[in-house]
């Protein structure tokens, strides 16, 4: 498939979409026709646990993909690493990533942000002790008035500032934090915080945005908007990577899912399927999951041994491995 | 009544005196590192004392007063980048643990006998050897010029009631303005805006003749020394308040609320703190110059106590805000002097001394910062809803 039939697809039309990741190689790692994000080789150990061993990951331009897994699969320290507010381990040992065909290998947090890749955090840093306007007119990349010799004249920013004055405004409406304008942040409730990071993040006009858990904390009606706000974001051309627990949610709005387990990619695949990809089982419930510990006919010697030997193998398994 | 009388003007000497101008730009210059980049410099005076090396040095070894200025502002900067580089990617309190041991370091060396050609050890650069140049520009005349024609020793000839009544009509005049502030919209207008303007005018006036500043007998140029460094305060106000209302003072409010939110922005958090901190020394060193002027450079003069002293100041005044350093180093000298000298004329010697009046003033000043910081955190311009939320 070539990059021009991917261009010309709409992708606001669900069909399409569904049509042109029936085409994906379904493996973990698979390769995507036209991928915006490409990441190789990172790997990020903690003395001798390894958080995250990710050997290759694409990510389709234009679409919503899930990046799913168990507590502790290092999804946020994955996300960390690609941008740049961690280092992998295996940084000048293979470790490259690649966003919209710029390698970002050895780019800091901010070079990440300015290539157009924007992330928010799981736990939301709105910066209480501003109002939202401003926590929104941060947002905006290249302002003159940021530059120390220029920021003492007025004359220099003020008309950039109207124009992103004028541009949060907008936004405020969208998210319906308008009314919230001249309030300090740190008012806003959990949900509407989420939504002013969001709305941050789109300040900078990003090609692509990473949402760290967006639906942590979030009751059931903001939870609505917000998902109808991510799907918008994808529907204008926007390429969406987001971390979420929440099954319904993913299964709900992602054109893709890919699944961690213990540091590792082990799934990808459309939303429906993935969920019954024995992997993703294995790595939600456990290996073990459809043995009925209350069931009586287990408790006999024979049973009993056979478990032990199973826990045993296993042991031994993981004492080779190391 | 001449107790009380001798009390005040020691007071409004000590408040309009060039070394807490001196302070309050020092003050001016944390505020940006700590009020406003939330960064923690605990060497400002580390950052005074080499403005002070750098402007006597050069004028002693008989380079112009401009390049001394250079020679001053330039060590401050180097000053910040040397502290700056390794520690502003770290957390907070390493930059704390630095600066303070820096401007030891500073002072240490300047102690040291090895330079005595240069930094004159600890006996320090009398004022003597660089002050003459900055004098020498001076258009107030004499040293003995008097500002107000009615520089009286004495208000009125010593006639109480003048004094009882004067003071009256001052507290007045300041209940007026504060009430015209709160209610707001105290500048609508031409008539209310010259009212304004002329009460304050009156306010400060009656505060000169009330108050009588004589001169420090320092055979110092006083008024001149005093004009220049008021008038550097002014300045140095009106420079943070362009940066803080611009996009740039955004920046730091925003670094200091979340770095890390910030950097998910783009921003490049490292070089805006490094500005800061280079801004914030710079002000510090131009401070430094200005207290040595009516004195000598003596290095400990300039040490840790007076860097706390810059944090009382603006504790008191209030983080953060424009007016409030300056505010903050006029109150805080004036209260001390207060104190000192109330202690002093009230209490027996027997009780307390001269010298234990003075131990003493400090004791009440860190018992008010103590004070100030548990029951109006924001000091006294502060804005309460910038801080209510910093839990």
């Amino acid at each position: 498939m070539s990059d021009q039939t991917v261009a010309s697809r709409n992708l606001a039309d669900p069909v399409a979409r569904r049509e042109l990741v029936s085409g994906f190689d379904a493996s973990p790692g698979g390769s995507k026709p036209d991928s915006i994000l490409l990441v190789d080789k990172i790997t990020r150990q903690f003395g001798g646990m390894t958080a995250v061993d990710v050997e290759h990951l694409e990510v389709q331009r234009g679409l919503i993909t899930a990046l799913i897994g168990p507590n502790g699969a290092g999804k946020t320290t994955f996300f960390n690493l690609i941008t740049g507010f961690d280092r992998p381990t295996s940084a000048g040992k293979g470790a490259h990533w690649a966003f919209d065909g710029r390698t970002l290998d050895k780019t800091s947090a901010s070079s990440v942000a300015q290539a157009g890749m924007v992330r928010t955090f799981q736990l939301t840093k709105a910066l209480s002790a501003m109002t939202v306007i401003e926590n929104m007119m941060l947002g905006a990349q290249n302002q003159a008035g940021e530059n120390l010799f220029k920021s003492m004249f007025r004359g220099s920013w003020r008309k950039q500032e109207q124009e992103i004055e004028a541009k949060a405004d907008e936004l405020l409406a969208r998210f319906k934090l308008y009314e919230k304008k001249d309030d300090y942040a740190g008012s806003l409730s959990g949900g509407q915080r989420k939504l002013l990071e969001m709305a941050r993040a789109l300040m900078s006009d990003p090609k692509m945005i990473m949402l760290d858990e967006p639906m942590a904390g979030v009751n059931p009606a903001l939870t609505q908007s917000l998902l109808g706000h991510i799907q918008g974001l994808r529907d204008e051309g926007m390429t969406v990577l987001f971390v979420e627990h929440d099954m319904h949610v993913v299964r709900h709005i992602s054109d893709w899912v890919a699944v961690m387990a213990e540091g590792r990619l082990v799934a990808e695949g459309p939303a429906d399927t993935v969920m019954s990809n024995p992997a993703v089982i294995d790595a939600y419930l456990g290996a073990h999951h459809d043995t009925d510990l209350g069931d009586d006919a287990l408790l006999s010697d024979e049973a009993f041994e056979q478990i032990e030997g199973e826990v045993e193998a296993e042991r031994e398994a993981e004492e080779e491995q190391q | 009544m001449d107790t009380i009388q001798l009390i005040l003007n020691g007071m409004m000497r000590e408040a309009l005196s060039p070394q807490t101008a001196a302070v309050a730009i020092a003050v001016i210059g944390l505020n940006i590192h700590f009020g406003f980049t939330g960064l923690l410099n605990m060497g400002q005076s580390g950052f005074m004392l080499l403005g002070a090396y750098g402007f006597a040095i050069s004028i002693w070894h008989d380079l112009p007063m401009v390049v001394g200025l250079l020679f001053g502002f330039g060590a401050a900067l180097i000053f910040a980048l040397i502290l700056g580089a390794p520690t502003l990617k770290l957390r907070g309190d390493y930059l704390a643990i630095v600066t303070i041991s820096a401007a030891e370091i500073i002072r240490y060396v300047g102690r040291s006998a090895l330079l005595t050609d240069f930094t004159g050890s600890a006996q320090g650069i009398p004022g003597s050897q660089y002050r003459s140049s900055f004098t020498g520009l001076s258009f107030f005349g004499s040293g003995s010029f008097t500002l107000i024609p009615f520089n009286y020793t004495d208000v009125a000839d010593g006639a109480a009631w003048v004094r009882v009544l004067g003071w009256a009509i001052a507290i007045a005049i300041v209940v007026v303005l504060v009430l015209r502030l709160r209610r707001g919209g105290a500048f609508n207008g031409i008539a209310q805006a010259a009212l304004m303007g002329l009460l304050l005018v009156a306010g400060v006036f009656l505060l000169f003749f009330l108050f009588p500043v004589p001169n420090q007998r320092t055979g110092v140029n006083g008024w001149w020394v005093r004009f220049v460094a008021w008038g550097l305060v002014l300045l140095c106000t009106f420079v943070v308040y362009l940066l803080v209302r611009s996009p740039w003072g955004r920046l730091l409010r925003g670094i200091r609320e979340d770095e890390d939110a910030i950097r998910s922005l783009g921003k490049n958090v490292f070089s805006i703190k490094m500005q800061a901190l280079i801004i914030g020394g710079l002000f510090g060193a131009l401070g430094g110059i200005v207290y040595v002027l009516p004195a000598s450079v003596q290095p400990d003069s300039m040490g840790r106590s007076l860097t706390f002293f810059c944090y009382t100041a603006l504790l008191i005044g209030g983080a953060a805000t424009i007016f409030g350093p300056v505010l903050g180093a006029v109150i805080f000298f004036a209260a001390r002097i207060g104190i000192k000298y109330t202690a002093a004329a009230y209490v027996p010697d027997s009780i307390m001394n001269n010298q234990q009046t003075e131990q003493f003033s400090y004791i009440v000043v860190g018992v008010a910062l103590m004070l100030i910081v548990i029951f109006r955190p924001q000091g006294i311009l502060g804005n309460k809803r910038e801080l209510r939320f910093n839990v």
